[in-house]
């Protein structure tokens, strides 16, 4: 079974040594996802599957056939940018811009999880039913996602800005 | 990468085959991949088996089932974990990223490998879990992150799972399955500590496949909770983590579960600690001289005694709070 990227079929690459990065940035010339370490540990190679979001540079492609990955150049729509893209540069959410693919994708995940009720490790119920995506929740939530500029606040603002509920929007200004 | 064949495995049977003839099983491959990149790691066949037991199942005596390959993700979000074991959602959720947990599996938790520095560096380090009998120079090199409990002179690797302290202080059984059969095995016997042959992390044969992990029915486990300490808030390691239930009536503690992450070469169950505390009162003193007993033994390095007192002191923070005693 092919790969879908971008709602488009692929061709599993032969040798299962090539990661989902490599497939992705040296097979399809689609360079906006991003290796920054290699090993898992910054959040620059963050794509979609199926919607969740993963690091790609520890995932063998082959792992992946079947699957449909989205990555930033499948985000926006033809010309017009994805909400977060604006949002993003409205707030000065990057300063190099060598982050930012994964920080979006990984973002607009984050959203999907936000709505399912997922708790995470800064939540005080864990069975309460919605979450309020307040900045300590995004700052958590994003933590996967580093910044060598150090952009961190103007992500988080973009970030509330396109996601945030009214209610942590409430919480928010009361701080 | 040393080049491998990839299979993924559709049933348990042909995984089990695939292994006998010296396939290595793969998870999320957050873990082993690296290693492999890293060249630490140099298997010749991988059997992708995240496509096996992917539930989690009541049992019928009141515990739950959980396939090994169920995500790290899947896991702390099911409703069933977090009413009756948070201390395993909050566990979980203090691990790596959202993104590393939508990948990472229960069978690959468990068996992820230390992440001491000496080990990753293949080029400039000596390190007896990669290449036995040839030294360990993290005991005279940076150790901050090192091991204060049951190491040897071989080795004073950390396992850094933080899973896997809930699943110790929680009972839980793990499931395994190989050409000779079925067996389980309480996940605190899972590990091994590293004596002389510390390139060995568990007590798992060859081509020993993990199916499951069995959590008992267990009320306390209700009242339950995990801190971790770190030197970040978010994505890092543990220097020292606390998985910790307890039970209380009329002021005296009628049960309790206590494990200790990021201590030893796995997972710690405080089983003198909570001797000691079975039957006396819930009191902030009882707590402390409980976590006293359970670090009698523990040895610094020279970058890591920090962590004796730190554990002392979380262990008791995390009693005080669950036991609603003012700390
Ligand atoms: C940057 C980074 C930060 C991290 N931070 C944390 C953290 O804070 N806390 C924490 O706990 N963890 C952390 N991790 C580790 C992460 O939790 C593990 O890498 C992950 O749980 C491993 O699961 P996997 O499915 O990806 O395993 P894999 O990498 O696929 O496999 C790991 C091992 O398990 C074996 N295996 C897999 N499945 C089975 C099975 N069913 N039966 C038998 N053997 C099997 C494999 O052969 C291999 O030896 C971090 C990882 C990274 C990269
Ligand atoms: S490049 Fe994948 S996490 Fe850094
Ligand atoms: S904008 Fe430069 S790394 Fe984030």
């Amino acid at each position: 079974m092919p790969i879908t990227v971008n709602g488009s079929p692929v061709p599993l690459p032969s040798d299962p040594r090539v990661s989902l990065l490599d497939l992705l940035r040296e097979e399809l010339h689609l360079t906006g996802t991003k290796k920054g370490c290699n090993q898992g540990a910054c959040g620059a190679c963050t794509v979609l599957v199926d919607g969740e979001r993963i690091i790609s540079c520890l995932a063998l492609a082959v792992q992946y056939d079947g699957r449909a990955i989205t990555t930033i150049e499948g985000l926006a729509d033809a010309d017009a940018l994805h909400p977060l893209q604006a949002a993003f540069i409205e707030h000065d959410g990057f300063q190099c811009g060598y982050c930012t693919p994964g920080q979006i994708c990984s973002a607009v995940a984050m959203a999907d999880e936000i709505a399912r009720g997922l708790p995470s490790h800064v939540t005080g119920a864990l069975d309460a039913g919605t979450i309020a995506l307040t900045r300590d929740e995004v700052r958590e939530r994003m933590s996967g996602n580093l910044c060598r500029c150090g952009a961190h606040n103007g992500i988080v603002d973009a970030i509330l800005e396109v996601y945030g509920t009214s209610e942590a929007k409430v919480l928010e200004a009361a701080e | 990468m040393t080049p491998f064949s990839f299979n993924r495995a559709t049933d348990q049977s042909e995984a089990l085959q695939l292994a006998e003839r010296g396939g290595r099983y793969l998870g999320g491959g957050t873990n082993l991949v690296d290693l492999m990149r890293e060249t630490v790691e140099h298997p010749a066949a991988l059997v992708d088996v995240t496509g096996l037991s992917r539930d989690i199942a009541e049992t019928p005596d009141g515990g739950v089932m959980i396939g090994a390959g169920v995500t790290n993700s899947a896991l702390a979000a099911h409703p069933t974990i977090r009413a009756r074991y948070p201390v395993l959602a909050r566990a979980i959720l203090a691990g790596a990223s959202a993104q590393i947990r939508n990948m990472a599996t229960v069978g690959g938790n468990l068996l992820q490998r230390t992440r001491c520095t000496y080990f990753y560096d293949v080029e400039g380090s000596r390190c007896n879990k990669r290449r036995p009998g040839e030294g360990c120079d993290a005991r005279g090199g940076f150790n901050r992150i090192h091991a204060i409990l049951g190491a040897s002179d071989a080795c004073v690797a950390t396992h850094p799972s933080d899973m896997c302290v809930a699943l110790a202080a929680l009972d839980a059984v793990v499931h395994l399955s190989s050409a000779s059969g079925t067996r389980t095995l309480p996940l605190t016997e899972l590990h091994r500590l590293p004596g002389d042959q510390p390139q060995i992390d568990t007590v798992l044969h060859p081509g020993e496949l993990i199916t499951a992990v069995e959590l008992p029915a267990a009320s306390i486990a209700a009242h339950s909770t995990y801190r971790k300490v770190r030197d970040r808030a978010s994505y890092a390691f543990a220097l020292v983590s606390v998985a910790a239930a307890i039970a209380v009536e009329d002021g005296r503690v009628s049960d309790v579960r206590l494990a200790l992450g990021g201590v030893a070469h796995k997972p710690w169950r405080a089983s003198r600690a909570e001797e000691m505390l079975r039957g006396k009162a819930a009191s902030l003193d009882a707590f402390r001289a409980a976590a006293e007993a359970e670090l009698a033994d523990a040895v610094p390095l020279n970058d890591n005694g920090f962590k004796i007192e730190l554990a002392k002191r979380t262990m008791t923070a995390v009693l005080a709070e669950l036991a609603g005693v003012d700390a």
